[in-house]
């Protein structure tokens, strides 16, 4: 398909989410569907590091988290407007994501996912002591009444539609680039790849600012969706573990994994939330994930092609 | 992508989920009704970090439930209580509350437990105009203000102070008056609205501060701190604090021979029996404080049934066997949405907030009149002192006389023992 | 607010503590130092025998080491099995590094989830003899809920240490960490070699988990305050020394003992993974690392 075909395809799915909107399908569909969509997002931005490059990320609620601090940060100072929330809030952790890359990407792939998950509890600790976002009190936010759809579920859940979009054609273009094609010869084999003439330093800092970026993206809405931010379920373990579940579960090369895997597992854990007991939930999530990655190490996707004899 | 298997696959999974989450939203209506239940919903937080509290204040509510229908319901209908697992989780709250308002058609919901919890609930109660009782949370509505809330948390017009006044009160009465005091508390929410609440007492009764730190909650060892509080000798030592750092200053004082002249105020955690049973006569001499205690002065009309019934029931759930803490009071609060509901003879929203808002409720847990805010008109944190505790046989714990009501005065049920030294020989 | 008096006490007790991280991070140590299998689910291994620890001494009063120590045989088994497995999936198909650490990630997962499920989320606690108790040493306090733990722990480094340079198993492990392929030219299996030593890192756990109980309440969750400690320790120390570890862990027990005592507790946890951080940007072989 066409680089024109697939813009097409993406305006159609963001006009679809407003035609949605308008017509007010139960409500709870657009809390539940904001979850998942986020996933997507988180789940993407995850993979680009993840799948395309080979780099394990555990630190994903520290990005998602600074994502919504910045955004909450430039509430209380500016009163700033969402898109400028979701603007500085991915570019902030893309900052974060090529700090920690410049840090740790020299050296042994394993230093930079415990560098990252050391990250986590060490910015957690410093948002804790800030008082300024709230600190450990929490931060609540009053909104104004939603523009544009007079009901902060719909709008909230739209934006989330656009945003997930953009992250999977931003993954799909990347994919598809000379930037894809090298990161995927520095995860098959680094040392062959740098003699080949592949810039991996550049590459792999790339990728770290790029999924940074799309997980702050992730986070910066956030406030608004549910007005009481604070440390420890910003930066719930959760995070982590279903940002590794979701492009496992869909298959980690291409964009359409981390967006089947996101789907299914998110929508699976909404329903769970409402029916069984969560943390059986949890169990199952676990469980599926090892299950996945000792037995379908390429996922869903992967399974698929196979079933097709490719 | 030329492939046609991934776009197979894509829309497969796709219409798989839509379907989905269709049939779970609409599924509500096709569910044949039975007599027609008032519905009271929920969430809850039974697993994650508070679920220790939440699964025992969950079984209150449902024995509520069942006292209530077993008397013939509410308005002559049954009351069907449904419930969902917050996880401990703020982020889950939105997405309950909207699935028990629109999709189980909810008559009255009631807040989780614990202020994160309630917190994210809010926005939501204020833009449908709710009627909400809120479950054990610390200044939810100092923001908002909105009307039609109401806290069964006894911690009266001014919650961060009033959590400890008891406890400064008695310290300042002592003669000769103590001078020194230090201030050690949790980096988490709870721990720091307490901190603070007690620095303004600090002024307001005159006292010094030597020390006033705060430790990350996944501290291993609480030594050191304790060493550094012994160090400045201070005459009050004033810890607010969850369970497991609780059980850590406690037991680290001990070790080290920290001996102020009182010793407690904001922990949490000593309410509990296994805290309770674990620490044993370590706990002697602490003025804690805690919304009830198997006094004379506070037995109301109704709660030794209750317990009766929470015990037996807590035995075979294997949650907290005595119950009380939170329990009585996650009661009180579904009693009192009972008794308004009845009272303003309706379901409106509003009656029954005006209702509740101008009535005295006579409750398990005492007479109960809200004031500002929807908190309680008078503050009501007891400061009890644990006294002549021996071993750890939980038994000792069901009778007066181990947790001795010290504040306020009119559920007074003996003296202090002071300084905190005496207490523990 | 500084006097000696509080110094030595804290730098005690930093090290009585480091004695006790030092039995949490062994396993580790032998495990991704020596065998470069990045197991982040060990401290999910050490909650699991401090609650094994905590249903025997509940049920039948059991002192929590005895526990410890009676259990290694059962961790020493389950270690086994769950590297078999890793290698049967990861290793042989030669794609260790991004799935075996999610599979690792994911067992860690899977056993706190299962803890609350079976124990529910209330903290655990242990009761023993010397728990309470403590002895003064010129000025200087010393808890027993320390020493033990801290005895155990250099006793276990101790042991561990001989048993890598004395036996025969022991030198095969170092040898698989440094050649697989000579080791095979010598007659030894390096997979048997490392489930042996796989095994052995998750026995140590089953003590270590034991120590920890003693020391403080214990919660499902609370392995998550460890994984960054572990592998703090263990790069500090040094991939491949255990003595590096011993004084990596001293090191980190010190640090935030001090932090906690002169700085205010707040600081002490961010301060270590700091630390962490600037091993790795400065020097990623660590004190002793080969």
């Amino acid at each position: 398909m066409k680089k024109i075909g697939a813009l097409l395809v993406a305006v159609a799915v963001i006009g679809l989410a407003i035609l949605l909107a308008n017509f007010r399908v139960n409500p709870y569909a657009y809390f539940a569907g904001y979850v998942v969509l986020q996933y997507v997002v988180i789940a993407t931005a995850w993979n680009m590091l993840g799948g395309y490059a080979g780099y394990v990320n555990f630190g994903t609620p520290a990005f998602f988290a600074l994502g919504a601090y910045t955004a909450i940060f430039l509430i209380e100072a500016f009163k700033a407007p969402l898109p400028v929330l979701i603007v500085a809030g991915g570019l902030v952790s893309a900052l974060l994501g090529l700090g920690i890359g410049y840090l740790t990407l020299r050296l042994k792939g394993v230093f930079f996912s415990i560098a990252t998950f050391a990250l986590s509890v060490v910015l957690q600790t410093l948002i804790i002591n800030w008082d300024y976002v709230g600190g450990a009190k929490g931060f609540t936010l009053i909104r104004p009444p939603a523009p544009f759809f007079g009901n902060w579920g719909v709008l909230l859940f739209t934006v989330m539609v656009a945003l997930a979009v953009v992250t999977v054609l931003v993954a799909r273009s990347i994919e598809r680039s000379w930037i894809g094609r090298g990161l995927a010869a520095l995860r098959d084999n680094e040392e062959a790849a740098e003699c080949m003439g592949v810039p991996t330093l550049r590459l792999k800092l790339f990728a770290t600012t790029l999924s940074g970026f799309f997980l702050g993206v992730a986070g910066a809405p956030f406030p608004y969706y549910v007005t009481y931010v604070e440390p420890s379920s910003a930066f719930d373990l959760n995070y982590a573990v279903n940002a590794l579940a979701m492009p496992m579960i869909g298959g980690t090369t291409t964009w359409l994994g981390p967006v089947i895997g996101a789907i299914l597992l998110g929508t699976a854990q909404q329903i769970a939330t409402v029916t069984i007991s969560s943390e059986l939930n949890l169990l199952i999530v676990g469980v599926v994930l090892v299950l996945f990655v000792v037995l379908a190490p390429e996922g869903l996707t992967g399974l698929a092609r196979r079933l097709r004899g490719r | 992508m030329n492939r046609p298997w991934t776009w197979k696959l894509l829309s497969f999974t796709l219409v798989g989920a839509v379907a989905a989450t269709l049939v779970l939203a609409g599924a509500g209506v096709f569910v044949a009704r039975a007599a027609d239940p008032i519905k009271i919903g929920l969430g809850m937080a039974l697993t994650g970090g508070l679920s220790a509290n939440g699964k025992p204040a969950l079984m209150a509510i449902q024995i509520w439930k069942d006292d209530v229908n077993k008397k013939g319901g509410l308005l002559g209908r049954p009351v069907e209580l449904i419930s969902y697992d917050d996880q401990t989780n703020p982020a889950t709250v939105p997405g309950i509350y909207t699935k028990l308002l629109e999709v189980d058609r909810v008559d009255f919901v009631v807040s989780g437990y614990g202020t994160n919890l309630i917190a994210p609930l809010m926005p939501i109660a204020m833009e449908r105009r709710l009627t909400i009782m809120g479950i054990l949370g610390l200044a939810n509505n100092e923001k908002y203000k909105y009307p039609n809330y109401f806290q069964i948390q006894p911690s009266g017009p001014d919650p961060e102070a009033n959590w400890a006044t008891g406890f400064f009160e008695i310290a300042a009465r002592q003669n000769p008056k103590p001078q020194t005091i230090a201030l050690i508390g949790a980096d988490a929410e709870y721990p720091r609205h307490a901190i603070a609440g007690a620095r303004e007492l600090v002024k307001k009764f005159g006292f010094r501060t030597v020390y006033d730190k705060s430790y990350p909650p996944s501290t291993v060892d609480y030594t050191p701190i304790a060493r550094a509080i012994k160090a400045v000798n201070p005459d009050v030592v004033f810890v607010a604090s969850y369970p497991p750092d609780s059980v850590g200053m406690v037991r680290a004082a001990h070790e080290i021979g920290l001996q102020p002249k009182i010793f407690g105020g904001g922990m949490v955690g000593l309410q509990f029996t296994t805290v309770m049973t674990s620490l044993g006569p370590m706990l002697n001499g602490i003025v804690n404080y805690d919304f009830w205690a198997p006094e004379q002065t506070m037995m109301f009309p109704g709660i030794k049934e209750f317990f009766a019934e929470y015990q037996k029931r807590a035995k075979e759930a294997g949650v907290d066997p005595l119950g009380y803490y939170l329990p009585p009071y996650a009661y009180s609060a579904v009693q009192i949405l009972g008794l308004a509901i009845e009272g303003s003879k309706s379901l409106d929203q509003q009656k029954v907030a005006d209702y509740i808002r101008s009535s005295e409720f006579s409750t398990i847990v005492g007479k109960v009149r809200f004031g500002a805010n929807g908190e309680w008109a008078r503050s009501r944190v007891l400061q009890v002192q644990y006294q002549g505790i021996k071993g750890i046989d939980v038994e000792q714990f069901r009778v007066p006389g181990k947790k001795v009501v010290l504040y306020p005065e009119e559920f007074k049920s003996g003296n202090v023992i002071y300084p905190y030294s005496a207490a523990q020989k | 607010m500084f006097s000696w008096d509080l110094l030595a006490n804290a730098v005690v007790a930093g090290m009585l503590l480091g004695g006790f991280y030092a039995a949490v991070s062994l396993g580790v140590s032998l495990t991704f130092g020596l065998l470069d299998i990045v197991n982040i689910a060990h401290p999910a291994f050490v909650i699991l025998g401090a609650y094994a620890a905590y249903v025997m001494n509940s049920s039948y009063g059991l002192d929590p080491i005895l526990t410890g120590v009676l259990f290694t045989p059962v961790f020493y088994g389950l270690g086994a099995g769950v590297y078999r497995i890793y290698y049967a999936s990861f290793e042989r198909r030669g794609e260790e590094s991004l799935r075996g650490l999610v599979f690792f990630f994911g067992l860690l997962f899977i056993i706190e989830v299962a803890l609350s499920l079976k124990y529910g989320v209330d903290y655990r606690m242990v009761d023993a003899a010397y728990i309470g108790r403590s002895i003064d040493l010129g000025g200087v306090g010393i808890a027993f809920r320390l020493l033990v733990p801290c005895v155990v722990g250099l006793l276990m480094t101790l042991t561990l240490h001989l048993f890598l340079s004395r036996t025969f198993y022991g030198r095969a492990v170092m040898g698989v960490s440094q050649d697989q392929v000579a080791l095979r030219l010598m007659g030894a299996n390096p997979v048997r070699i490392k489930t042996i030593a796989f095994g052995i890192g998750i026995a140590a756990a089953s003590l270590a988990g034991a120590l920890l109980i003693t020391i403080s309440p214990v919660v499902p969750s609370t392995d998550r305050d460890y994984i960054g400690r572990v592998f703090a320790i263990t790069v500090l120390g040094g991939l491949g020394s255990i003595g590096g570890t011993l004084v990596a862990s001293i090191i980190l027990g010190v640090a935030e003992s001090l932090m906690a005592t002169f700085f205010g507790p707040s600081w002490s946890l961010a301060v270590s993974f700091g630390i962490l951080l600037l091993a790795l940007a400065v020097r990623p072989a660590g004190l002793f690392g080969r």
